[in-house]
């Protein structure tokens, strides 16, 4: 099952046309990682794949499920906790009841955390809060950026996990990333460097 | 393949939004005491620059009300989406499976229970200070209350446009207090007209029509304009 399908997109950033003609698809099982230097277009080629970016996008970009996006700044508003921030979050669209938030933060590390704001938290126990909304949601399609930085080995390799999980249930993920591979045989590259204009 | 899920209807995800905004809005007392701040500190300006005359001052009382209310509302209007803007949380908003406008009017309603809705309330110890005969407190409350919220809804359509650009406040000022001005023109002269005894209902009609106007139509207006800030 197609879950999203690009064809020809092109990104124009500013006056400066980044990547043109990039076409793929990404079917359920399917992990794509974007790579190419940085500056060459990844985030916003998410951005665009995400629906967020319009302008200055040409070619055609059909998704055919929900979209979980996570991006840069990870939408937690610093002075709730981290229990708050989940169970509130604009994107979450199921009502999580308030022990699956709490499990969901055990599974990050977090247990003993949640109700500490999330501002006193480090930068990396703030993007396992922002992760955490990877287990409480049912979107299909799941679109992050740089979801590894900031995480310490043993977050790597809970994300990996996750990530497989996820793909194994019929989602799909697509990923910026400037580790090499993580996934083996499982995942694609799409090297950007091939597009740029 | 998994299962689509079950969405939360359209009322349960206005009133998470307004709780999440309201918390965090909760958690930072000093942003909802600045504006009462800003009103208190410039009300007391007045007689001290104009002479303690009562009469005087009774009689341009309803103007300087209402200047200030408008001028604290501009001043917290700049802020309205910035952190949501700088943290990401926009772009999730974006993406949510609601419409943007039930979303963002969730957040204008928090916004202006902690601000335009208190300078309301608080508004005829401010009156006093400056003298405004006691028939007019009752209108000013009212005007206020109308006022204060046509005066966010067009702030917010400001401050989407605005929002992704850096020191846009002058920008926002420029493009919206030209839109303020007939709500400064029906509070201050239906207060005048209560103070007088003349009739203030026809101006605080006027006004609450413009008032349920901007609650109709802004909201769609605020959501394209963040969707245009988000795509920069």
């Amino acid at each position: 099952m197609t879950l999203l399908q690009a064809s020809q997109v092109g990104i124009e950033r500013g006056d400066r046309q980044l990547l043109i003609e990039v076409s793929f698809s990404v079917r359920g099982g399917e992990i794509w990682q974007l790579v190419g230097a940085n500056g060459v277009g990844k985030t916003s080629l998410l951005r665009a794949l995400a629906g967020l970016a319009r302008l200055g996008v040409a070619g055609d970009i059909q998704r055919h499920a929900s979209v979980l996006y996570l991006g840069h700044a990870s939408a937690l508003k610093l002075s709730l906790s981290a229990l708050d921030n989940l169970r509130c979050h604009p994107a979450c669209d199921v009502t999580a009841s308030q022990e699956r938030i709490a499990s969901a933060l055990e599974k990050v590390s977090l247990a003993g955390y949640e109700d500490r704001p999330v501002g006193a938290l480090s930068a990396g126990q703030q993007r396992r809060v922002a992760l955490a909304r990877l287990l409480l949601s049912e979107a299909p399609l799941w679109l992050l950026d740089e979801p590894f930085t900031a995480l310490d080995a043993a977050g790597c390799d809970w994300l990996e996990a996750r990530i497989r999980e996820h793909v194994e249930a019929g989602g799909a993920t697509v990923f910026t990333s400037h580790q090499p591979s993580r996934f083996g045989a499982l995942q694609q590259d799409l090297d950007l460097t091939q597009y740029v204009a | 393949m998994l299962p689509d899920s079950p969405l939360l209807s359209l009322h349960a995800a206005f009133t998470r939004q307004f709780v999440r905004h309201m918390r965090s809005l909760m958690a930072s007392p000093a942003d909802v005491a600045n504006p009462l701040l800003f009103f208190f500190m410039v009300v007391t300006l007045f007689p001290l620059g104009l002479g303690p005359d009562p009469d005087r001052l009774a009689t341009i009382a309803p103007g300087i009300l209402w200047v200030v209310a408008l001028l604290a509302s501009l001043m917290v209007s700049a802020k309205l989406f910035a952190s949501d803007f700088e943290d990401g949380s926009l772009e999730q908003l974006a993406l949510a499976p609601y419409p943007l406008a039930v979303l963002v009017l969730a957040e204008v309603a928090a916004h202006w229970l902690t601000t335009g809705f208190l300078l309301a309330l608080v508004s005829p110890l401010f009156a006093i200070m400056l003298g405004l005969p006691e028939q007019g407190l009752s209108t000013l409350v009212a005007s206020l209350l109308f006022g204060t919220l046509c005066l966010t809804l067009i702030g917010a359509v400001g401050s989407a446009l605005t929002v992704s650009i850096r020191r846009g406040g002058l920008l926002l000022s420029l493009l919206i207090i030209p839109l303020n001005v007939p709500v400064l023109i029906f509070g201050t002269t239906a207060v005048t007209e209560a103070v007088i005894g003349g009739n203030p209902e026809s101006w605080l009609a006027l006004l609450a029509g413009l008032a349920l106007g901007s609650l109709a139509l802004t909201p769609l207006a605020i959501g394209a304009a963040l969707r245009v800030s988000l795509d920069s």
